[in-house]
């Protein structure tokens, strides 16, 4: 997007739906507007910006929807939660009997409410998990999100967006007009910026890796390099959880899909992905046909 | 097609309120405070009852006690609608037999989370 994108877009957000972006939100738009353009057959920002000023009704709607829908919310989507509560932490817990622990990365981790409903979910384990080390990652491209991550302060609107009343009352204290997560939950969690396109090995080996509706961003040949380095940083028996709009299907064989389980995946048998010469450090269209 | 009972003394509320339902595809009626609302509940019970807190003649709370002391008044899904928006408050309608809780201001994504989140409608239409 080039600057003079950037500034139409400022302004026309400012004048059509009074959203005031400061001048370093280019992120921000991108990972909103991207999808969109893609969904109308648009080739990205610039042919977006170029039929707004060609005065596209409907566009003009789409665009302020889009950049103005709250991003994220507490137990997005539901089902994997669901999943994470009664199947996910049943094979961990059972897995890792000997060693007692667990590590979970929320790859995109945006404002904390993923790795805040985790949290949730496994406080609301009790038992099971006394004298479990557990430890979530959370991360996120962008530092100010992470902060917001960090404080887990949200406002009253966000509170109420998938989270039950009685999670509200039993994990939020309640600041004038904000509610902020016990120091017990913020504890759990660690967050770190990062950048997926970049080498993440050094977060080290995790049983479980949330990584939903970010891979929707990217190009498939971004996506495929991503899932090979995800498949490296996954137990054998881990378990990849993917957004209700993603799917490895058609691009990687290092990740197989959890029949009757949507969303979940777990990673193909290491040795068959050893047989497959350096899959994942070949360049990604390589290793599309090496996927294949 | 489900039933919803719109509780709130503000006709602009129940307006918006019944614009929402509608779209979630209830059958909505109305009542401005907690007696008349009582009174639709001994003629027949709602799958759902949308209730503010402070009304005049009788408040939501009082309605909803006596409406779940009905035959069948267990079965209505009882989501408070208020401006009433601390811990206190909450606690004392879930231990009084609300099911779930909204915060004003709210709009069709929190009703629609929160019906959802209950039963009254499938998580999926949640999200459209």
């Amino acid at each position: 997007m080039t600057p003079t994108e950037y500034e139409y877009l400022r302004k026309f957000l400012k004048d059509n739906s009074g959203l005031d972006l400061s001048a370093d939100k280019q992120y921000l738009i991108e990972s909103r507007l991207l999808p969109l353009a893609r969904k109308g057959g648009l080739s990205g920002i610039t042919e977006l910006v170029q039929k707004l000023q060609a005065g596209s009704r409907q566009l003009i709607t789409d665009v302020v929807e889009a950049m103005t829908t709250n991003e994220t919310f507490f137990f997005r989507d539901k089902v994997p939660f669901d999943h994470f509560r009664d199947h996910i932490m049943p094979e961990v817990i059972k897995a890792r009997a000997a060693r007692r622990s667990v590590r979970i990365w929320c790859a995109a981790g945006s404002t904390g409410q993923e790795p805040y409903s985790l949290a949730m979910c496994l406080k609301e384990m009790g038992a099971a998990l006394t004298g479990w080390r557990v430890e979530i990652i959370a991360t996120d491209l962008s530092q100010e999100v992470l902060e917001k991550a960090k404080s887990g302060i949200y406002s009253q609107f966000e509170v109420q967006r998938g989270l039950p009343i009685q999670m509200l009352v039993k994990y939020f204290k309640q600041t004038g007009e904000t509610w902020q997560i016990n120091p017990e939950l913020r504890a759990m969690i660690q967050h770190r910026q990062l950048n997926l396109l970049h080498d993440f090995a050094q977060l080290g080996t995790f049983d479980v890796i949330f990584c939903r509706n970010v891979l929707i961003y990217f190009d498939q040949d971004t996506k495929i390099n991503i899932f090979n380095r995800l498949a490296r940083q996954i137990e054998p028996d881990g378990f990849l959880v993917l957004g209700a709009a993603e799917t490895v299907v058609g691009l990687t064989d290092t990740f197989r899909p959890i029949q009757d389980r949507r969303g979940l995946y777990k990673p193909n048998d290491p040795r068959a992905a050893a047989a497959k010469p350096a899959i994942g450090a070949v360049p990604p269209r390589m290793a599309v046909m090496a996927g294949r | 097609m489900k039933t919803c009972l719109v509780v709130d003394d503000s006709s602009v509320v129940r307006k918006i309120a019944r614009r929402i339902l509608e779209g979630l595809e209830f059958q909505v009626t109305e009542a401005e405070d907690g007696s008349k609302a009582l009174e639709i509940c001994q003629r027949q019970l709602p799958d759902a009852v949308l209730l503010d807190w402070n009304m005049p003649v009788m408040d939501g709370f009082e309605f909803m006690g006596h409406m779940r002391r009905l035959p069948g008044g267990d079965q209505p899904k009882v989501v408070f609608c208020t401006t009433e928006n601390n811990v206190a408050h909450i606690a004392q309608a879930l231990s009084g037999g609300a099911n779930e809780y909204i915060m004003k201001p709210f709009d069709k994504d929190i009703i629609a989370d929160k019906f959802a989140e209950v039963g009254l409608i499938p998580v999926g239409q949640a999200m459209v």
